[in-house]
């Protein structure tokens, strides 16, 4: 592992984007900052720009809306960029499943890394699941393999 | 000419100024969360930050390439300068050229300037709003922080060389300790915190609203650029403001002391107060603390 990928996975910076949730999901990544869990210890932050952005954390259902627009997001992210699906409804739609307006769930739109489940999932799963991330993002390095787009 | 290079490359100049800048970045950090009941990022952190952004994808916009990649390095070769006429100010055995106040005040300039080109070349509307008001913010700090520097230059008997200063303080006792001095330091102070874009001043990379500000189309490498920037003005304006009024004893316990002041001074200021809308730091500038300077010039013509 290079020192540059090292530095990676001890500086996370997380673009938030909501797809469509119900806010549950939000509100439980924000408690992830609370002096409680203090992810800020391990040097992730969220950032307001999707430019300074190392990690998309996307939660909702996808629905034919915000489709268009989480790709022209993950366009704009610099790579590398993992994804991480928050919540059941970004996994598999949840009660949205046969719903009019949500067409197909996120991993069919963008490479996801990591898939965190719960309605809400706890801060503690969304902590293990960047810390899965993070495992993800070495491996890959260590295999000299990169991400395809 | 070795040496000079030295000067700017290692020892007062970018190696050194950045390590201790990034340390005081760290030291924001710890600060903010310790008084937010957290426990805050480890000491290495903005070194990491700043070695995992060379390594991402640097992402340009199609107009105006060139300014948008060479804006953030204008503002670095100023700010090093800064730091090395500084550090040389501080440690004369140092030698090499040593240059006057003046040299110094426009060269503290350049990191905004830089940030208001990249930000202009860069043709988001969210960037140009940080552009705008940042531009604002330096029309409204530099007359005060002027005007405290003249009362500096007055009470050193028209000395405006940064070693004559500090001889000055060495014989008679540092500024601080007169009422003109003092009201000149509270003032540049103040000025330094909009400078450095600390809260209440960070108006134009104002988060909430503006996402990033100014630095929102950087990416990798020049954001890195950028945050070194900062980093390094938490060191350099520190260091100006000990050489100003503070210069009695600059042995290397007795500055690190006065920096920790310094900075915490800096850091409470930043956590206790929210944001102010762009309008209401013109007012303050321009309004209280240009008459607190104005004031502090006049005690300094009276001797006081």
């Amino acid at each position: 592992m290079d020192l540059k990928t090292k530095a990676l996975t001890k500086s996370i910076w997380v673009f938030h984007v909501s797809a469509g949730s119900c806010n549950n999901c939000d509100i439980e990544i924000l408690d992830c900052f609370t002096p409680r869990f203090d992810v800020e210890r391990f040097g992730i932050q969220l950032i307001g720009s999707v430019r300074h952005a190392d990690a998309l954390l996307i939660t909702g259902a996808m629905n034919r809306k915000a489709v268009p627009r989480m790709k022209e997001i993950y366009r704009q992210a610099p790579k590398p960029c993992i994804v991480v699906a928050c919540g059941i409804c970004a996994l598999s739609q949840h009660m949205f499943r046969d719903s009019y307006n949500v067409r197909e769930p996120l991993d069919k739109i963008l490479p996801v890394d990591v898939y965190i489940p719960g309605c809400p999932p706890k801060p503690e799963a969304i902590i293990s699941g960047i810390i899965k991330a993070l495992d993800k993002l070495k491996e890959n390095n260590n295999h000299g393999h990169k991400k395809q787009d | 000419m070795v040496k000079l290079i030295f000067n700017y490359l290692v020892f007062p100049g970018f190696l050194f100024s950045a390590v201790i800048g990034l340390l005081a970045c760290w030291l924001e950090r710890k600060v903010s969360a310790r008084l937010q009941w957290r426990v805050g990022p480890p000491w290495y952190q903005n070194f990491a930050d700043i070695i995992k952004l060379t390594g991402k994808e640097i992402i340009v916009p199609s107009t105006m390439r060139r300014t948008f990649l060479l804006a953030p390095y204008l503002g670095l070769l100023g700010l090093v300068l800064a730091t090395t006429i500084l550090g040389g100010a501080a440690r004369l055995s140092l030698g090499g050229f040593t240059g006057d106040l003046i040299v110094v005040i426009y060269l503290f300039i350049m990191p905004a300037i830089s940030l208001i080109i990249g930000a202009s070349a860069s043709g988001n509307p969210l960037a140009s709003v940080g552009a705008s008001r940042e531009m604002k913010l330096v029309l409204a700090y530099e007359l005060p922080l002027i005007l405290s520097i003249i009362t500096v230059i007055i009470k050193a008997a028209g000395a405006i060389r940064l070693e004559q200063i500090v001889f000055y303080q060495v014989s008679y006792g540092s500024f601080i300790f007169s009422f003109s001095g003092a009201i000149a330091f509270v003032v540049a102070l103040i000025c330094i915190q909009a400078k450095i874009g600390l809260a209440p001043f960070d108006i134009s990379e104002a988060e909430q609203e503006l996402m990033a500000g100014v630095l929102i189309e950087y990416s990798g490498l020049p954001l890195a650029i950028y945050k070194l920037n900062k980093a390094i003005l938490l060191y350099a304006l520190p260091l100006f403001l000990t050489i100003l009024f503070l210069a009695k004893d600059l042995s290397p316990l007795f500055i690190i002391g006065k920096f920790l002041l310094i900075w915490l001074v800096i850091f409470l200021i930043k956590n206790t107060n929210p944001r102010l809308r762009i309008d209401q730091a013109m007012r303050f500038f321009w309004g209280p603390v240009t008459l607190l300077a104005i004031a502090g010039v006049i005690l300094a013509i009276l001797g006081k």
